[in-house]
């Protein structure tokens, strides 16, 4: 069987891969030059970082054997061995996760509502006026920006220590991510049916009510559940600065090395937010598989 | 003028019963959830201490702090505070590429069509999920008692938090790569590492890198505030500024962070755009 491969003449083959070469040389040039340009960046970011390896390598058997420490119990055994030993303050500790997950739950709604009622002055087919959503954007820009935990750490000096300043943090958090999420799916709502109640005569209200808010509701209330799941987590840390929740009695646990608490405690929110994940996640997909029929 | 036809209601309804005569359940399950959601979200106001006194004075302490803010003024500290935002965004940086350097050996474990078996894939997934399901502050607590307070224990803080988080995207972005280039290598001899190398990286790889990119981005706000708990960066700043009430310089930090994350949002987006460009092109 001949083989039917044609070969160009050597000259068109010459100038063929000639060119080939040079391609792939300028590709690779370009690939060396910013692998090179990324390097310099991590070298001055380690710098910066203040990175030593030397405490990294001496220490970092330390990572290890903290893992092993918070595993065991006072007296030397595994914390496995004797679990109401190692869950002593179960009660306090749900009594703490419930209202972190309070915390989380309120500020969630109530940044939700925040959102709701910003988001149809910030999306560009709905807003009444150019500036209005201008500034409604930059002031939801600003609270997406800011992380919660700085505006606890403000709130707490405001309102006081406790629960209320993580509340506050977490919903003006929330309001200013939710509202941009929001403003895109309003964005990419049909603006038929907006067009259609218009003619009615209906208000601008009305219009954001019969005709953008059944296209969205879906959209809005996936974000949100999405939007809840994260805020469990910060609300985890809330107490960290002082604004309630299981926070402050994990950070004492770390700080006065009360080992066998700071497993256990970091145990109760790991399986709490596992089953805040997959609750969730079901709710969701039984609100859209409500929705795919109709 | 009257309507064209008036359309006869009862017909109507004879002819859409599904329409006029929903079933009780599905009318009362909205006002239902709706009820519930509220009678939660009101038990949850006055068990967290909401009182309408507490509020009204919290909001006007809040105004009177906010007219402190005014106009925002570093001081005398402006270099360290560059100092700080430069530690910041090392952190960052540093932070992410470590994650990633040793999430995607580990997110090929956790890949259905690297290793069929499910032997490492399972235990490999929920060590992501994990970690994840730890507060990066969390994780900065536990590195200042290994390597001490600093930025340093903010970079393996930040590095050990999205190595679960990234594991998990990789190994996803793994799985709905093309089967075929794999394939292909394998027809032609190559071993499995060949079909790694050859045919599997090629295909993730700008996805990865998109992915890495934003995670930067992210991690610019992250890395704001593990300073709070002592891992360096300007975060360490903003909260000993808060807590001796300093409140100019607490406002240009905050002005501070937000022109840094918005310059690094430009910044990576450009990027992200050129190697998603260059990836269309090849």
């Amino acid at each position: 069987m001949a083989v039917a491969v044609s070969i160009l003449p050597s000259q068109q083959l010459e100038a063929l891969s000639d060119a080939y070469h040079r391609a792939v040389a300028r590709r690779r040039l370009r690939l060396a030059l910013s692998a090179l340009v990324f390097l310099a960046v991590l070298l001055a970011a380690a710098v910066g970082a203040e990175v030593n390896l030397r405490t990294f390598f001496t220490y970092f058997g330390n990572f290890v054997s903290y893992f092993d420490r918070i595993f065991t119990l006072d007296d030397g055994h595994r914390v496995w061995t004797n679990v109401p030993e190692w869950f002593w303050g179960l009660k306090k500790w749900a009594k703490l996760l419930g209202e972190t997950l309070l915390i989380s739950y309120v500020g969630t709604l109530a940044g939700m509502l925040v959102a709701f009622c910003l988001n149809f002055l910030a999306a560009e087919n709905t807003s009444p006026a150019p500036w209005v959503r201008f500034t409604v954007r930059r002031v939801l820009e600003f609270a997406r920006t800011v992380p919660g935990i700085v505006f606890a750490l403000i709130f707490v000096i405001a309102f006081g220590l406790g629960p209320v300043a993580g509340v506050l943090a977490i919903a003006v958090h929330s309001s200013g991510a939710l509202g941009k999420l929001f403003s895109e799916v309003v964005e990419n709502a049909d603006m038929k049916p907006v067009e259609g109640v218009r003619a009615t005569g209906a208000s601008w209200l009305s219009c954001m009510r019969f005709a953008v808010l059944p296209q969205v509701i879906a959209g809005f209330s996936s974000y949100t559940l999405l939007r809840f799941e994260i805020n469990v987590r910060e609300a985890s840390v809330m107490g960290f600065v002082g604004a309630g929740g299981i926070g402050q009695e994990l950070v004492v646990a770390i700080r006065k090395f009360y080992y066998s608490d700071v497993s256990a405690i970091l145990v109760m929110i790991v399986v709490t937010v596992f089953l805040i994940d997959i609750g969730t996640g079901w709710l969701r997909g039984r609100l859209f598989g409500a929705e795919a029929p109709t | 003028m009257s309507l064209p036809e008036t359309p006869d209601q009862a017909q109507l309804r004879e002819r859409y019963p599904h329409i006029f005569n929903r079933p009780m359940s599905a009318r009362l399950a909205t006002p239902v959830v709706l009820l519930l959601a509220l009678a939660v979200f009101v038990f949850g106001l006055v068990d967290l201490d909401f009182s309408p006194s507490r509020i009204l004075a919290g909001l006007s302490q809040l105004g009177w702090i906010a007219r402190l803010m005014l106009p925002p003024d570093p001081g005398s500290s402006l270099p360290v505070y560059l100092k700080a935002l430069g530690e910041t965004l090392s952190i960052a940086v540093l932070g992410t590429t470590l994650a990633a350097c040793a999430a995607f050996p580990v997110s090929l474990l956790a890949a259905r069509n690297v290793i069929p078996s499910a032997i490492f894939r399972f235990p490999v997934r929920r060590l992501f999920d994990t970690i994840r399901g730890v507060d990066t502050l969390i994780w900065a607590l536990v590195w200042i008692n290994v390597v001490g307070l600093g930025p340093f224990a903010g970079v393996l803080a930040i590095a050990v938090s999205d190595f679960g988080a990234l594991g998990k995207l990789f190994s996803e972005a793994m799985e709905s790569a093309d089967r075929k280039q794999v394939e292909g290598v394998r027809a032609a001899g190559g071993n499995a590492l060949h079909e790694i190398r050859f045919g599997l990286l090629p295909q993730v790889l700008p996805v990865i890198a998109g992915q890495v990119l934003y995670f930067i981005e992210s991690n610019t706000r992250s890395a704001t505030i593990i300073g709070i708990v002592g891992a360096g960066g300007i975060g360490l700043q903003l909260a000993e500024q808060i807590r001796v009430l300093e409140w100019q310089k607490v406002s240009f930090l905050i002005l501070m962070i937000l022109v840094a994350v918005a310059a690094i949002d430009w910044i990576s987006n450009r990027l992200r755009f050129a190697i998603i460009g260059r990836r269309a092109v090849a």
